[in-house]
């Protein structure tokens, strides 16, 4: 079932509607690009759909039993811990996860497992970030401005790798720049808000 | 770099001697214009006083036990903050029942706990008693602050990617809260062993140090007070020490 946003209306303080009646269906495979002005509603709008926040009213539905992947524009590393444990952590089996391991090795970080995200620079751990969403092995993947501080080239091969272990799972990707929607294979759907709409 | 921690440690230690040489001067300058063994016994008195203690197998046993009953006291009041503190972040009644309580026993002077809970608990208890009331207050003060300072970004992580209620807590809320405790843990310490032994003054159980600070006192061999006084500092100091060390050790592994 297509994961659905039907009349979803939502703000954060009761006063100033993010989503107001908005509505959209998106495909149950393939990538999807939303593009539009910072402070849209573009965030919020994968928050719903991630299950972080609840519609006050209107509904989001064909998310059961779904797992999301979810790149956020912050790296969300735990600090605590080590490249490997952070990746691992998700995909489930904490400490022996061979995954975690073959993942970060293709993001070029296979001398870097065992180093603290204090240890690493903003584009490693954005890296490590991703290698997180990749080794979950979720159903469908967010990516909200995944490939800040990372080099153009790096990103195209990084989106290749995504568009290879999602290849017949939804892709959520917001950014502002077309080539990434190009590098993802993605349809672009532009909005425009807040509250947010098509534009 | 070896080299240079070496000449850091001893010069540190060379500071440290220098301040002691200093204050035990002003401490013999002291009692020689005094020149009363009865209110300020001189540094050599009371030096021989401690070398006396020491060499008894009894102020060896008085210590322990002392010690052993302030650390169950410090140890349950760590329990105890911890519980208080998770109760009163998760539920809004634990909150309006718990924490004015508690900020009411931080605010209480020791010695009108410690006398009035003589009149309900049994001699050997009551510094246990004490000690533990003065470390809940304070683990439950800082662990409730660490507690609302959890990075709601992490937690948010944690709830996408489905690790569940055990993985979140061990791995994601209790490393963040740590160096919140492992500060708590070094207040609380030296808080407990002082109030535990003011208890024991005033409470007199048959083995402590207190009782033995009241007795010297009592019979006014004011060497004997000094030397216990010192044997109270030292501990406190090593206590300090031995709990900076640990927060060293573990608490480096939980700093962002």
């Amino acid at each position: 079932m297509a994961i659905t946003l039907r009349d979803v209306s939502f703000s954060y303080d009761g006063n100033k509607k993010i989503l107001d009646g908005f509505s959209i269906e998106f495909p149950e495979k393939g990538a999807v690009c939303l593009m539009g002005p910072s402070g849209c509603g573009k965030t919020t709008l994968l928050r719903l759909i991630a299950g972080l926040e609840h519609p006050q009213s209107g509904t989001v539905t064909g998310l059961e039993g779904l797992r999301a992947a979810y790149v956020f524009q912050e790296n969300r590393l735990l600090p605590w811990m080590t490249a490997f444990d952070n990746v691992a952590i998700a995909s489930g089996g904490f400490g022996r996860q061979p995954d975690a391991a073959v993942w970060l090795e293709k993001m070029g970080l296979g001398g870097n497992q065992l180093k603290r995200p204090k240890e690493l620079s903003g584009g490693m751990k954005q890296r490590v970030a991703i290698a997180r969403a990749l080794a979950a092995k979720a159903n469908f993947i967010i990516l909200d401005e995944p490939f800040a501080g990372l080099d153009i080239s790096l990103w195209q091969q990084i989106s290749d790798m995504i568009l290879t272990e999602y290849s017949d799972k939804l892709i959520i990707l917001v950014t502002h720049i077309p080539e990434q929607a190009v590098a993802l294979k993605a349809d672009v759907i532009k909005l425009d808000g807040p509250p947010l709409r098509f534009a | 770099m070896r080299r240079f921690t070496i000449t850091l440690k001893s010069n540190k230690l060379f500071k440290g001697l220098v301040a002691a040489v200093f204050w035990v001067g002003v401490w013999q300058l002291i009692s020689m214009a005094v020149a009363q063994e009865l209110l300020v016994p001189a540094p050599l008195a009371v030096l021989s006083a401690l070398s006396g203690l020491i060499k008894t197998m009894e102020f060896w046993r008085i210590t322990g036990i002392s010690l052993a009953r302030i650390m169950l006291g410090f140890l349950s009041g760590i329990a105890a903050g911890c519980i208080a503190a998770a109760l009163t972040t998760r539920f809004k009644a634990a909150d309006c029942i718990i924490s004015p309580f508690l900020r009411i026993v931080r605010a209480t002077p020791v010695a009108s706990f410690t006398i009035l809970a003589l009149v309900w608990i049994n001699n050997d208890w009551l510094p246990v008693f004490i000690s533990f009331l003065m470390v809940v207050p304070i683990v439950w003060s800082n662990l409730e602050s660490g507690i609302k300072q959890i990075d709601v970004q992490l937690l948010e992580m944690a709830k996408v990617y489905r690790l569940g209620f055990l993985k979140t807590l061990i791995f994601v809320r209790i490393p963040s809260v740590m160096p919140y405790f492992m500060a708590a843990c070094a207040t609380a310490m030296g808080f407990s062993w002082k109030s535990g032994i003011a208890a024991e003054v005033i409470s007199r159980p048959g083995l402590s140090v207190g009782r033995q600070l009241y007795n010297a006192k009592i019979y006014l061999e004011t060497p004997g007070v000094f030397a216990w006084t010192i044997t109270v500092v030292l501990i406190s100091l090593c206590l300090e020490k031995l709990l900076a060390a640990a927060a060293k050790k573990f608490g480096s592994r939980f700093n962002a």
